[in-house]
């Protein structure tokens, strides 16, 4: 079940001055996500430059935290297994993530997942993904 | 301006080994450069080009390499894009002689991560310098298995590609490994073999995942003047294509790679199209590589590429596509874990003729060799070369 999720050490992420406002935000289990003003796109992972348009004007906004699995797999050959997963977010930009907090073999494209936050390894807690 | 029929590959060495504990990577590539000098019929101070890819030469690019093997240049490169550099060196080095930048171009691969112990698919690596994504994919465990497996299990939901036809890609390169003596696995498997091997990362077994091993390879390209003034046969470049594809800005889509782009350009330069290539070597770090690649290259419809492989049709002498006669990466080798290299050697002995009389494509005057390198599951570098024998 959920254990192994629990117990797997999760890196810290590395941050810098630009990503900032998305771990302030991770801290108050806000999930932030940048939209270009000059264009309107969403995208992520977030950046200062739109790499859409290339606008410098870009935002941050909340999302809502809801998504469906886009694709998963479930690394077996670890120390403790794990699903990393690509999540649709219901704002439309896809992430990178874990599905965790459920049994890993209940795991199916096309799931509603909502956002949890997870503890790293000496760094701020990281958004991930349960069943909704 | 193209670089069609503007250079020809003149010398191609793989170096024999698959664990090299004896060995530093430095010497690994003054090896097989010089093993690919003496198939040309040259000398390392005919060299004047020298291409790499900055991930397998230590130092600094391509200077430390550069100091060590000797060499007096005119121009180098070292683009990295993983696995799929050296099919595009191939192509920047067939650029940099249409423009008579250099005339003898060398390019080397070498690595040793079998014997350093790497667990090359089922660990992520972390970068020395964190990378723009870092944050937002490092404490996800993107390891190299489970993002092609991500791949594969969006393929199998989209297209209904399953477990065995993927297994198919692997079976293939079995029939071809048991004629390549230096290959690692020389067995034939079966599609139940596959599929019954242990599971790595969902759906991909760890039969769906090429070897690791030591070793490296060199290739020698050259003008048309110094081809013909050599003893070797003449192989020449047709065409070449590159692209790079990513998650765009969020926008992801697993279900493609590069060749997309890479594809049609290589096509479209050799003036040739998929329907003409007798033989082909597709990067094949894992068994869903080949058949996203397959479809991305035009060899079937998109979708189709689980089909098009099952039934034998990349074994040469029965399939409509022969493939990785010397069995790829999947059965042969994966120098430094990076396999677009020994995908061009292969291309070059079959329209040589000189690969093994079991595999042999008869009358082989076409060849195609494509890699990805990177992650099929985030970014990677795609390139695609056309060679004909003339």
């Amino acid at each position: 079940m959920a254990e192994g999720q629990q117990a797997r050490k999760i890196p810290a992420p590395p941050g810098s001055p630009e990503t900032k406002p998305f771990w302030d935000g991770a801290a108050e289990g806000r999930l932030l996500i940048k939209k270009c003003t000059a264009c309107g796109e969403l995208h992520f992972y977030p950046r200062s430059a739109c790499p859409f348009c290339f606008s410098d004007k870009t935002e941050w906004v909340e999302a809502s935290g809801n998504g469906t699995i886009y694709t998963y797999s479930v690394m077996r050959r670890a120390p403790i297994p794990y699903a990393i997963a690509y999540v649709t977010l219901a704002e439309g930009p896809t992430m990178m993530t874990n599905i965790v907090d459920c049994d890993l073999d209940s795991i199916r494209i096309g799931a509603a997942v909502k956002i949890v936050f997870k503890p790293s390894e000496g760094g701020p807690p990281v958004p991930m993904f349960a069943p909704a | 301006m193209s670089i069609r029929d503007k250079a020809y590959i003149v010398g191609i060495y793989e170096h024999p080994t698959r664990l090299a504990t004896d060995k530093s990577v430095p010497q690994l590539h003054a090896e097989v450069a010089a093993g690919a000098l003496a198939d040309a019929g040259l000398t390392k101070n005919d060299i004047d080009g020298y291409f790499c890819a900055a991930g397998d030469t230590p130092g600094l690019g391509c200077l430390s390499m550069v100091d060590y093997l000797g060499l007096k240049l005119k121009h180098m490169d070292s683009t990295d894009t993983g696995g799929s550099s050296y099919l595009l060196q191939v192509g920047h080095a067939a650029e940099a002689i249409a423009l008579g930048k250099c005339s003898v171009a060398l390019i080397t691969l070498a690595g040793r991560p079998r014997s350093v112990g790497q667990a090359t698919g089922t660990a992520p690596r972390e970068p020395a310098v964190p990378m723009p994504e870092s944050g937002f994919e490092l404490p996800y465990g993107p390891a190299t298995a489970n993002m092609y497996a991500m791949c594969a299990m969006r393929h199998m939901h989209q297209y209904g590609t399953t477990s065995e036809q993927l297994a198919w890609v692997k079976v293939a390169a079995s029939h071809h490994a048991q004629y390549n003596p230096h290959a690692m696995l020389r067995d034939v498997v079966t599609v139940e073999d596959v599929v019954n091997s242990p599971m790595i990362a969902d759906p991909l077994h760890r039969l769906d995942c090429c070897v690791i091993s030591d070793g490296g390879g060199a290739i020698i390209v050259t003008s048309p003047e110094v081809a013909k003034s050599l003893k070797r046969p003449l192989v020449k470049v047709r065409g070449a294509g590159e692209a790079s594809k990513n998650q765009a800005g969020g926008k992801v889509d697993l279900t493609y790679s590069g060749a997309v782009w890479s594809g049609p350009l290589a096509f479209a330069e050799a003036g040739v199209k998929p329907a003409d290539i007798k033989y082909a070597s597709i990067y094949d770090s894992f068994t869903i590589t080949v058949v996203m690649q397959l479809e991305d290259l035009g060899f079937c419809e998109k979708g189709q590429g689980g089909k098009f492989v099952s039934d034998g049709n990349l074994i040469s002498g029965t399939g409509k596509l022969p493939f990785n006669t010397d069995g790829g990466g999947l059965c042969n080798n994966h120098p430094s874990n990076r396999g677009g290299l020994t995908k061009v050697l292969e291309a070059v002995r079959q329209l040589r003729g000189e690969a093994h009389p079991a595999v042999q494509v008869k009358n082989c005057d076409l060849a195609l060799a494509h890699g990805t390198g990177g992650s099929l599951g985030t970014r990677h570098g795609s390139s695609t070369v056309i060679l004909e024998r003339e």
